[in-house]
């Protein structure tokens, strides 16, 4: 505030601010809503160009000379090979259905996230250079010049989208603003100009396997870790296989899981149920510390980052001669598996159509991709009564449901955590209709916008989703919010910490692994967080559960 | 106590007018949005103002009792302590767009002398909840940059001071 001149003071104190439209409204970039720019050695670890040091906050983005005919020709490619993005640009009608459901417009009360508007950015320099109507009639047919300031308003409202797909689900022509800010992004990355929270993770993965850039002695390190701790709280000890040739499935998971709470305790979950699946059925499952990250933050880059992280995971499974993947709780890793796999990498010939080896249930939607999500692989043994469960263990629990955007609008899984949840929980309570499945409202972090600079921007692209979980705090005293993502375990309760500080975060497997009798436990008294297992004869939820402190709370 | 009756009678007025200004702080299409959409998990930000300005507006008329007063100021500055696109000062100044709007609502009445002095007395009442809105404001904004400096950084590093591996990730370590 203290660099701003007596007039810009004097502006923002006015109450009745200037009602122009959006393109005559200059875009301010403003601290709290946009990540710092990516590291040079990131992005030229990565091969990709012009890396160098720039500020957004700098009028001066030190961009290459010819960066217009760069983005022009980028955008001629792009439309020729996607048809998608081509079609996208040509047929909305702007009928404004997606204008008000972007989680981001809810929150920050900035028209530029509206979707319609978000997708205009781009479509206004589509229709100047590539339509007649743009290149004759201009601003009355919708388009405008490519200058400077449009470059850097992309780059803003870019990286304000998640990526997210709710406003897709409102447009009568099935318009995915996600598509387009991911053709936005794959642009701004021909300039270099990409957020740090993605190319430094994307940079991680290439070189080491994970975004964290953990080294595999570090990540055996943390599952033996994890395996005390287990053995602290049950008196079971598992031991997990890793890179173990031939074994029956190799499991992957965000490294979110294995190296940050509360997802730590959702990966001791993961390892019990591999244990017991083991010792019950003798199911061999393991983990590979080389393809120790799922999640896949390429998809935020560009199409080809994406499908150079994704081999890794197929790569592992043909040397460990694997029948088929297994994939932890993650949100965008089954985005780029359910919509792009495909035609990206596969078809994965190589391994088997996945079939559970325990109740012969095959997994139809798998048959090409050959991986098989964890919470339909655990419904599945459900359904089949081959887990021995006690949810009264989760009594202290009064549990609601995150979807996640990525399981939900981009594989369409709804109903399998709905149905593990209420197999070993005993109180599961729904958010509002208009907050959840298909509808759900994003974490407010997804697609790599999970900095910690732009907090402001989090928290209010959280506020619909926390604004339901506050409702069924109050009506029913949801003290537990759950979901099968790592992002959401990592961005939910600082989200929860700001809007509803009675509720904690968990994954599904967290909860199953509470409530799973493990062959040989001892008598358990606390769970995986070291909390009092509640008293089956004399639980009040409410009176109970107290919520342990976070950090960042 | 003559301002107090006139206030009482005509609350729906008065509120209404204050609402109404407030949202069209933000930008048109925004404000637009927020009156329009009734949906309260729809639109959070409308119905949040909606939902506390009477009741505001009502414990000005009364003793002002500070934590009922809070309960209705947080929501609503909790919000905006979020939102950039407003500056601090639209943040908590919008408590003053009160005075307009009942000035506007009561034009006749407060010709009479003796009601404008009243006036005097219970504007000052609003620029009391003005200075209590910026202490929350600022409560939030607090908030928010303690969470900025502490979360995933934090708990990801736990995690790995709970496995006694800390030593071994880089300083400048990014999360996920
Ligand atoms: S994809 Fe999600 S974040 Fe992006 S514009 Fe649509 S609703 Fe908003
Ligand atoms: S709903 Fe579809 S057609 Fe209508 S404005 Fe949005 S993107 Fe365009």
């Amino acid at each position: 505030m203290a660099d701003l001149k007596p007039d810009e003071l004097i502006a923002r104190t006015n109450f009745t601010p200037p009602k122009t439209g959006w393109m005559d409204t200059p875009t301010v970039i403003r601290e709290g809503m946009f990540c710092y720019a990516a590291k040079p050695k990131s992005v030229a670890t990565l091969g990709l160009p012009y890396p160098r040091e720039w500020n957004p906050l700098n009028d001066d983005w030190k961009l290459p000379e010819n960066w217009k005919e760069i983005i022009i020709e980028g955008m001629k490619d792009r439309l020729e090979r996607f048809r998608t993005f081509k079609i996208f640009m040509d047929i909305c009608v702007r009928c404004g259905a997606c204008a008000d459901k972007c989680h981001f417009f809810i929150g920050t009360g900035d028209p530029k996230n509206m979707p319609v508007v978000r997708a205009e950015l781009l479509r206004s320099i589509y229709r100047n250079e590539f339509t007649k109507a743009g290149k004759i009639l201009g601003r009355i047919a919708g388009a405008r010049e490519l200058t400077l300031d449009v470059l850097k308003e992309w780059w803003y409202y870019f990286f304000q989208c998640s990526e997210c797909r709710r406003c897709s689900v409102f447009c009568p022509y099935g318009i995915d603003t996600a598509e387009i800010t991911m053709m936005g992004r794959e642009l701004l990355n021909l300039l270099g100009l990409n957020i740090d929270w993605i190319a430094t993770p994307v940079a991680n993965c290439y070189m080491t396997g994970n975004h964290m850039g953990i080294q595999p002695q570090a990540f055996v390190d943390m599952l033996d870790f994890f395996a005390d701790e287990i053995e602290d709280t049950t008196g079971v000890r598992v031991h997990p296989t890793y890179n173990k040739k031939g074994a029956d499935i190799l499991f992957t998971t965000p490294s979110g899981d294995v190296f940050g709470d509360p997802g730590t305790y959702t990966a001791m979950g993961y390892m019990i149920l591999f244990h017991y699946l083991k010792e019950r059925y003798g199911l061999d499952v393991t983990w590979s510390t080389f393809n120790s990250e799922g999640g896949n933050f390429g998809l935020f880059t560009s199409n080809e980052v994406m499908k150079r992280l994704n081999i890794k995971m197929y790569a592992e499974a043909k040397r460990l001669g694997v029948k088929w993947i297994l994939g932890g709780e993650c949100g965008h890793m089954w985005r780029a598996i359910t919509q792009y796999m495909d035609t990206m990498n596969g078809p994965a010939d190589f391994l088997e159509e996945p079939v559970n080896p325990i109740t012969g249930t095959k997994f139809e939607n798998a048959k090409s991709t050959k991986m098989v999500h964890i919470v339909e692989f655990t419904a599945d043994l459900i359904k089949h009564n081959k887990l021995e469960l006690d949810p009264s263990r989760n009594d202290n629990l009064k549990v609601t449901f995150h979807d996640s955007c990525n399981p939900a609008r981009g594989m369409g899984m709804f109903d399998e955590p709905r149905y593990v949840i209420k197999n070993v929980c005993n109180n599961f309570y729904e958010m509002p209709r208009n907050c959840i499945r298909e509808q759900t409202f994003c974490c407010g972090s997804g697609s790599g916008l999970n900095a910690s600079e732009d907090m402001e921007l989090r928290l209010s692209g959280g506020l619909p989703r926390a604004n339901a979980v506050k409702y069924v705090q109050e009506k029913h005293g949801v003290n537990m919010l759950a979901c099968i993502c790592a992002i959401d375990r990592a961005v939910l309760p600082p989200l929860m910490g700001y809007w509803v500080p009675e509720v904690d975060v968990t994954g599904i497997h967290e909860l199953v692994t509470n409530a799973l009798i493990i062959p040989g436990e001892q008598e358990k008294t606390v769970n995986l967080r070291g909390e009092d297992i509640p008293n089956k004869d004399e639980m009040d939820p409410d009176e109970y559960y107290t919520r342990p402190d976070f950090s960042g709370r | 106590m003559a301002l107090n009756n006139l206030l009482k009678q005509n609350k729906d007025t008065i509120v209404k007018k204050w609402l109404t200004s407030t949202i069209d702080i933000y930008p048109a299409d925004t404000s637009r949005f927020m009156k329009g959409q009734k949906d309260p998990f729809a639109n959070p930000v409308g119905n949040t103002l909606s939902v506390n300005l009477g009741p505001l507006f009502d414990e000005l008329l009364n003793e002002m009792d500070c934590k009922a007063i809070t309960s209705y100021l947080d929501p609503i500055l909790r919000v905006r302590a979020v939102q950039p696109i407003l500056s601090s000062s639209q943040s908590t100044g919008f408590i003053f767009l009160l005075k307009n709007a009942i000035r506007e609502s009561l034009k006749k009445e407060l010709s009479d002398k003796n009601i404008l002095k009243e006036l005097l007395y219970f504007e000052s009442k609003i620029d009391e909840l003005t200075l209590i809105a910026f202490d929350i404001y600022l409560k939030c904004r607090e908030k928010v940059f303690g969470i900025k400096a502490n979360e995933e950084r934090n708990r990801t590093f736990r995690a790995f001071e709970r496995a006694g591996l800390l030593t071994e990730i880089p300083a400048d370590g990014p999360g996920l």
